[in-house]
């Protein structure tokens, strides 16, 4: 995936993280380059089935920041990184975060409206 | 499971050289990164300190160049575990930038251009612990790097020290940020190996 950095080049607001209240940094619109330094969503595949214990590769996510709606496999994920954030595809908002370590799970979903996930 | 605990395995640490627990020496400069990379302009750049009255203390570039300049030498520990030693940088001392704002926070919240957050105790961006750094092994500072400015903040993890920082939130009261509120921790000492909260 990922395009050049002069074909990525994008307009976007700013792409969620863990901003609170307060003032203004990060707010305004951001000129971003694409690096192509993401995976697709299948890359939570093996530590995702481990927190659920289903397979979560066919699961649906809706964007809380843009409403874009998808397949999990659709979003960005940038493992290079203290953990894994997943974007969206449409306005880079994170949809989810997971970090594992001391053989501890952290998830954070609070970048999707919710998880549909087919049992059967 | 590689792709969220990641390693960088640089060389071994040397014999003479002390490294804090768990880490690895690199002589390379990984590039980490929670998204894509924000591309702010020097012209477009500045800096914001927002007291916790509200008061704004704000920096164009060229009011942020006026200042006066240091280049500190120091080690670099990532919480992925690479350390880098003896890497020179170009910036301006939080010192300096504080000095007129009249606080009585004990904590700060860097915010960077793209949403990134994270937070500090106050103290720990003072006494010559801390610095806007524009430059790095006397070369203007990569993007990739957190060019135009990063915050640096060496005797934490490398989190801690904001790529594209664009301003300090100072507060009465801690808040986490991008990587403290995903199971990091809070403080991210590395001679403690502060990586995870409950360590």
């Amino acid at each position: 995936m990922g395009a050049d950095a002069e074909a990525g080049m994008r307009a976007a607001g700013a792409g969620g993280g863990a901003a609170g209240g307060g003032a203004v940094p990060g707010a305004e619109a951001v000129v971003y380059e694409d690096t192509g330094a993401y995976q697709d969503g299948n890359a939570l595949a093996g530590p995702l089935s481990e927190v659920f214990g289903v397979d979560v590769t066919r699961a649906a996510v809706r964007c809380t920041a843009c409403g874009l709606a998808g397949p999990l496999p659709g979003l960005r994920v940038y493992a290079h990184a203290p953990g894994a954030v997943a974007r969206c595809p449409g306005c880079e908002h994170v949809v989810l975060r997971l970090v594992l370590g001391n053989g501890t799970a952290w998830l954070d979903l609070r970048g999707t409206v919710g998880l549909r996930v087919p049992l059967a | 499971m590689g792709i969220v605990s990641p390693g960088f395995h640089g060389r071994r640490r040397q014999g003479d050289v002390k490294l804090p627990p768990g880490q690895y020496l690199t002589d390379d400069f990984p590039v980490l990164s929670a998204g894509p990379t924000p591309r702010v302009g020097q012209d477009e750049w500045e800096f914001v300190v927002t007291t916790e009255t509200g008061e704004r203390h704000r920096w164009s570039w060229r009011e942020f160049l006026a200042l006066p300049s240091e280049t500190p030498t120091v080690d670099i520990h990532c919480v992925t575990k690479w350390s880098k030693l003896g890497t020179t940088w170009t910036g301006v001392s939080l010192d300096t930038l504080l000095a007129d704002v009249e606080t009585t926070a004990d904590y700060a919240l860097a915010r960077s251009y793209g949403g990134y957050t994270t937070n500090l105790p106050l103290e720990d961006l003072l006494d010559g612990r801390a610095w806007l750094a524009y430059r790095f092994d006397g070369e203007d500072l990569h993007p990739e790097h957190g060019g135009p400015v990063r915050l640096l903040v060496p005797h934490l993890y490398f989190w801690k020290s904001a790529k594209w920082v664009h301003g300090l939130d100072l507060l009465t009261q801690d808040e986490p940020g991008f990587w403290e509120t995903a199971g990091y921790h809070d403080y991210g000492d590395p001679w403690l190996e502060q990586r995870y909260q409950g360590d």
